[in-house]
């Protein structure tokens, strides 16, 4: 088996086969972060680039750690503080990255399809950090791996995803995953916030929280952005926690074995209730664990072997 | 893949039998029991004859002897000269290996990269006492300076051959054959 992808752009055109090989292979990379010596020695020389036109924590770390742990070398550009202040093109700056010879670069940017334009451009491998509001392909694979790895399958399984559905690039690429490999969603959100035509993507939308989360396996609940409030979308901060936040009454209406997720960072006592983080059912934290190693499948199996 | 491949038949299913008793007691006596010895199966069959043998010697000496798995893929030193990417499986070593006298087992010995990665994995999981090395057959042609401790059958062969080891947890039969083709970059063990 060759890889055959040159990047990773998004989950939409991805199979199941494709899919499932992928998690297959971060299931080799989880226990390399359990051992004392974390670090093996497979992309030794190569170079990765982080090309962060946003802010990101947990991202950029997710893939400088998984980089890392796989002997290359990682350089994190964030755009404050570099050229592109000056004004340099998005073009420019991936082909000066790529004449240093880069293999791969990870770039997250506001525009939607920015990376995909990116890839036609440079030789070297892309992978989409997160796009405006298109897509979070790495995000979702390790949500995916997440529940797979403590529900065993993922056919059949029901999800709520409950939020900014039209903002959320972090729920298209779920969606279009989980379609994929045969599970059932649901998304919920004021109806401010989801998009008219989102029930043509195969889901259920809801705007009230307590019919949606009923009966299903995972709640992923997903960032409030507060700028959200500053443009009217939601009348309060307040009303959105009450009618759409979850906490341990609200999970009242679900089963008692329910898994929370949630991409990070939370808004705590806004969509999710600290309690509702920290308790015995939250995978919040599993996945921040599996993100490297998902990012360390991604990396060896675009610059770990044949080139294409 | 044709029945016209096998030039021979090296070992069947007593004599492999044979061999890993053999070498079982050989562990034992020079270690002078089994204290500290736990067995490391490589990749696929490695796995399966360490398992054997951990199976002998716990039946020799009356005590079980610890058994890890280790996947050598990201440690090998030809990723980039292959055709495909080798199926990259887990590494299970549930214990220490500090201080500990290792038995790394493999199905052939061969140019010996696969032991030189092997070793540089080990070497990231721990300190042990000693590593030693148990193979069922060494075929020769050794490209590093690394040499088996244990050995079930020496098989002289030619670059233009390769030897297959069947096992039936993997292939549902017991033998070890040469076959008249060289080893290729890139496809997957195959089966008869």
């Amino acid at each position: 088996m060759t890889f055959p992808r040159k990047d990773i752009l998004g989950t939409q055109d991805m199979d199941a086969s494709e899919i499932s090989s992928i998690l297959d292979v971060t299931e080799s990379f989880v226990e390399v972060s359990t051992r004392e010596v974390k670090k093996v020695p497979t992309l030794r020389g190569k170079t990765i680039i982080n090309l962060f036109y946003e802010p990101s924590t947990r991202t950029r770390t997710s893939f400088e750690i998984a980089g890392k742990r796989l002997s290359a070398d990682v350089i994190n550009i964030s755009t404050s503080g570099s050229s592109v202040a000056k004004g340099e093109s998005l073009k420019d700056t991936a082909m000066t990255l790529a004449a240093m010879a880069a293999d791969v670069i990870v770039v997250r940017h506001p525009s939607s399809g920015a990376p995909h334009f990116l890839a036609g451009h440079v030789p070297c491998a892309v992978i989409n950090g997160g796009d405006g509001t298109h897509e979070h392909p790495t995000q979702a694979l390790l949500d995916l791996f997440t529940i797979r790895q403590r529900k065993g399958s993922l056919t059949g399984l029901r999800v709520g995803i409950i939020g900014d559905i039209a903002h959320s690039r972090v729920a298209r690429s779920n969606i279009f995953a989980m379609r994929t490999l045969g599970m059932d969603v649901r998304v919920c959100g004021p109806a401010s916030l989801l998009p008219l035509e989102i029930e043509s993507l195969g889901v259920r939308a809801y705007t009230d929280l307590d019919t949606a989360i009923r009966d299903v396996d995972i709640i992923m609940v997903l960032r409030l952005q507060l700028e959200r409030q500053e443009k009217g979308l939601i009348p309060s901060l307040r009303e959105y926690s009450q009618l759409y936040g979850l906490n341990l009454k609200r999970l009242e209406q679900a089963k008692p074995d329910v898994l929370i997720m949630h991409p990070g960072p939370i808004n705590r006592g806004v969509e999710m209730a600290p309690e509702v983080a920290e308790g015995r059912y939250s995978l919040i934290l599993d996945q921040v664990a599996n993100g490297v190693a998902l990012r360390m499948a991604l990396l060896y199996l675009l610059a770990g072997g044949p080139g294409l | 893949m044709a029945a016209q491949d096998i030039k021979a038949e090296v070992m069947d299913a007593p004599a492999i039998d044979r061999a890993l008793t053999r070498i079982a007691h050989e562990i034992v006596e020079r270690a002078k029991g089994c204290q500290d010895v736990v067995l490391i199966g490589i990749r696929t069959r490695g796995i399966h004859l360490a398992r054997r043998l951990a199976d002998k010697i716990r039946r020799i000496e009356g005590t079980p002897v610890p058994l890890g798995i280790i996947d050598i893929t990201l440690y090998r030193d030809d990723l980039r000269r292959r055709f495909d990417h080798p199926k990259l499986e887990r590494t299970e070593i549930p214990f220490s290996l500090t201080d500990k006298r290792v038995i790394l087992v493999d199905d052939v010995l061969f140019t010996g990269r696969t032991i030189r990665a092997a070793l540089d994995g080990l070497m990231d999981l721990g300190r042990p006492r000693s590593i030693q090395l148990a193979v069922l057959v060494d075929r020769g042609h050794r490209e590093l300076p690394i040499r088996a401790d244990y050995v079930g059958r020496n098989v002289p062969t030619s670059l233009q051959e390769s030897v297959k080891v069947w096992l039936h947890e993997e292939d549902g039969l017991e033998q070890v054959v040469i076959l008249e083709r060289p080893e290729s970059l890139g496809k997957s063990r195959e089966r008869p």
